[in-house]
């Protein structure tokens, strides 16, 4: 029980990252590498503001945190599309390997800027592990878990509604489809790629929060998670929103279920990585993923 | 006779490029050579060196599979993480079981690094008969983490810890190592100007095409994967015997997309281009380390990362296009030559586009061939983005 709902609260986090790179593969055909240093970046300032108005001691905790968190994604969704406007822009058009590799320049540039400005070394901070623990008969489960397993869902659920109901989502799946035919429909594409950015980014700082129970803030945070989640999103068919949450979900649960076997417990990236190849060799486009057809 | 004239064309047709970097790499040895014997080198020098090396192999090998055969590969650590340890452990065993010369043991590591790695690299290279694209690349990189994943968890390499080797001496590591890379230089060259190497340019060219032409996909994709896999594994060897210890966390992604910057820079299939590109990001890379040390240091990875996005943008924006074309001194020339000519000239085609690759040589698009493009030959293309746009309105037309 305990080992479901921690590795459905993992998989939650997976999926939240998973999102961000899914979407803008989507629509930019580009892989974000950047993406988890956004998630870094998220937690170092949650981590900054809630030190700053937990120490001016005027508001009540829970408030002032979230005052914190509202800060952090307005904050990363900003960071989002200015390094969309200043990175990947210019590069629309050329080969997606150019923008694979200033996505890893900005990665860098994340890294060492948070390094030169909070240091290398690692801080933790507790706020959804303020709200303790509940326990069910003898199992004994944290509240943050559960709150990532329940916030995680809403946001997902919220998110196929939006993209399917909303004018703006259906720009995104259009543009995703064929970004020149988009276009000529009147669709605003600089927009649409702009606003993906930010929804990404937005969805990353959730994943930041979620994430901080589980590891400490350090520059290089964001890597694991986010190459995990990368794995998540290719699982699940890279460019497909519903395969992102199951590659998510499904790496997390096997994250958490192999690390509670003690004799596979310092395997468990291999494991993951290995389901990963397995999944790609049994279905090359993802569980979900979409087939297409190959032209000479 | 015949021979002579063959020679002759080989050097008029440009082919004389693929000497230029054994000549070169054998002058800069030689001179290092003798600043060593009279002056003696700095102890940082004899540290760098073998490090250039040892990244101009990997650059090499990974612009096999990337630049010639079209496959994106984010696993290339994966490879030197089994040769470095595998090659190593074989060095530490021949030297502790007697007194075998150290040429020996030095060849024979890296053999078993190599024929190691290339078992590897053939598994790896099976996933990529089926896989496409990015999803390869993901493939590849998971199969670095795993490879990781397990040389930290085996109890005879060392672990966590990691596993300590024989320091070579700086006096002879810089020779041994630059001979490696002559030696890999040379075997890339050959292979890739090779029936074998056109047969893998067809497949990345287009891969339905050469298969219905009777290339066999599934042994050269191997081949590629396996060769670069080799040479991988050899650079793993020398990587140990420059540091002294090798520890599992230098071979994580990151140091993989390092050697793919190497790549793309020094331009995709072209061997030289990765050569510079490797010395220059390499010392780059160690010269701001040095410079740029405690509390300084993340400033290091700032500039470098500046420096790449800079590149980067400024040689493949399309917006630049029009500046890098006015900057490149091969279009100067081109200029002058044209603005005497007639305009409509059916000729123009063999000034124009041909050479597209190598004007514009951080362009990872080659891919497209424009020897066949749609334009009529009567319209004179003045650059790419007149071509790009013409092309690319005669694909809507069919």
């Amino acid at each position: 029980m305990a080992i479901a709902i921690n590795g459905l609260s993992l998989g939650a986090i997976y999926a939240l990252i998973a999102l961000g790179y899914t979407m803008v593969y989507g629509i930019a055909k580009m892989l974000n590498f950047a993406h988890g240093d956004v998630i870094m970046v998220g937690a170092y300032i949650i981590y900054t503001m809630c030190t700053f108005t937990w120490n001016l001691g005027s508001m009540p905790i829970w408030l002032s945190s979230l005052i914190s968190f509202v800060v952090a994604v307005a904050v990363c969704t900003i960071l989002g599309i200015v390094i969309e406007k200043v990175a990947y822009k210019p590069l629309r058009g050329a080969s997606p390997l150019a923008a694979l590799i200033t996505a890893i320049g900005v990665s860098y540039l994340l890294q060492g800027i948070a390094q030169l400005i909070w240091g290398a070394d690692q801080r933790t901070i507790s706020i959804l592990d303020r709200l303790g623990t509940v326990s069910l008969g003898d199992v004994v489960i944290k509240w943050s878990a559960i709150i990532t397993v329940v916030v995680g869902a809403i946001i997902m659920v919220c998110l196929v509604l939006f993209i399917k109901r909303t004018r703006t989502g259906r720009a995104m799946l259009a543009v995703s489809e064929d970004k020149g035919a988009a276009q000529m429909m009147g669709v605003n594409v600089n927009a649409i790629v702009s606003t993906t950015f930010a929804i990404g980014s937005g969805l990353a700082t959730f994943a930041s929060l979620f994430y901080l129970p589980i590891t400490s803030v350090s520059p290089t945070l964001g890597a694991m998670p986010g190459i995990k989640a990368f794995a998540a999103a290719v699982i699940g068919g890279i460019g497909s929103i519903p395969g992102a949450m199951l590659g998510g979900v499904l790496l997390g649960v096997v994250e958490v279920v192999c690390n509670s076997i003690s004799a596979v417990a310092s395997y468990t990236t291999a494991i993951e990585f290995a389901l990963l190849i397995i999944i790609l060799l049994v279905r090359p486009i993802g569980l979900l993923g979409k087939k297409r057809r190959v032209k000479v | 006779m015949a021979e002579m004239t063959t020679k002759k064309n080989r050097f008029q047709n440009g082919k004389w490029k693929n000497y230029i970097s054994y000549i070169v790499i054998i002058i800069f040895l030689a001179i290092l050579i003798i600043i060593n014997l009279t002056k003696g080198l700095g102890f940082s020098d004899k540290s760098t060196l073998p490090r250039i090396a040892f990244s101009c192999i990997l650059a090499v090998s990974l612009n096999l599979v990337v630049g010639f055969l079209g496959e994106l590969s984010l696993g290339h650590a994966g490879f030197m993480c089994v040769g470095a340890y595998l090659g190593c452990y074989t060095a530490n065993v021949l030297r502790t079981s007697g007194n075998i010369p150290e040429l020996v043991t030095i060849i024979l590591s890296m053999l078993v690094a190599g024929v190691v790695a290339a078992v590897f690299g053939f598994i790896i290279g099976l996933p990529a008969l089926r896989l496409k694209g990015d999803y390869l690349a993901i493939a590849t990189l998971a199969f670095g983490e795993i490879v990781r994943c397990i040389f930290k968890n085996l109890p005879f390499f060392g672990g966590a810890m990691g596993m300590s080797t024989k320091l070579y001496d700086g006096n002879t590591l810089f020779i041994i190592a630059f001979i490696t890379l002559l030696f890999v230089v040379f075997c890339c060259q050959n292979l890739i100007n090779s029936k074998h190497g056109r047969a893998v340019v067809a497949i990345r060219d287009n891969e339905i095409a050469a298969k219905a032409m009777g290339i066999n996909v599934t042994y050269y994709k191997l081949l590629i994967f396996m060769v670069a896999a080799f040479f991988a594994g050899m650079a793993g060897v020398l990587y140990g015997a420059t540091i002294g210890t090798i520890r599992q966390e230098t071979f994580s992604y990151n140091y993989s997309i390092e050697i793919l910057v190497m790549v793309v820079l020094g331009g995709m299939g072209s061997i030289n281009g990765s050569l510079i590109a490797a010395a220059v990001i390499t010392w780059l890379n160690i010269t701001l380390q040095s410079q740029l040390s405690g509390a300084l240091a993340p400033v290091k990875s700032i500039v470098y990362a500046l420096i790449l996005i800079i590149i980067v943008v400024f040689s493949n924006a399309p917006a630049m296009k029009g500046f890098r074309e006015s900057i490149n001194p091969r279009n100067w020339r081109k200029k002058t030559e044209d603005a005497g000519k007639i305009k409509n000239d059916a000729a123009a085609w063999d000034r124009i586009p041909t050479k597209i690759r190598m004007d514009d040589p951080l362009s990872v698009d080659t891919r497209t061939t424009y020897a066949d493009s749609p334009v009529p030959p009567d319209v004179v293309v003045k650059n790419r983005d007149e071509l790009y746009v013409k092309e690319e309105t005669g694909k809507e037309e069919e």
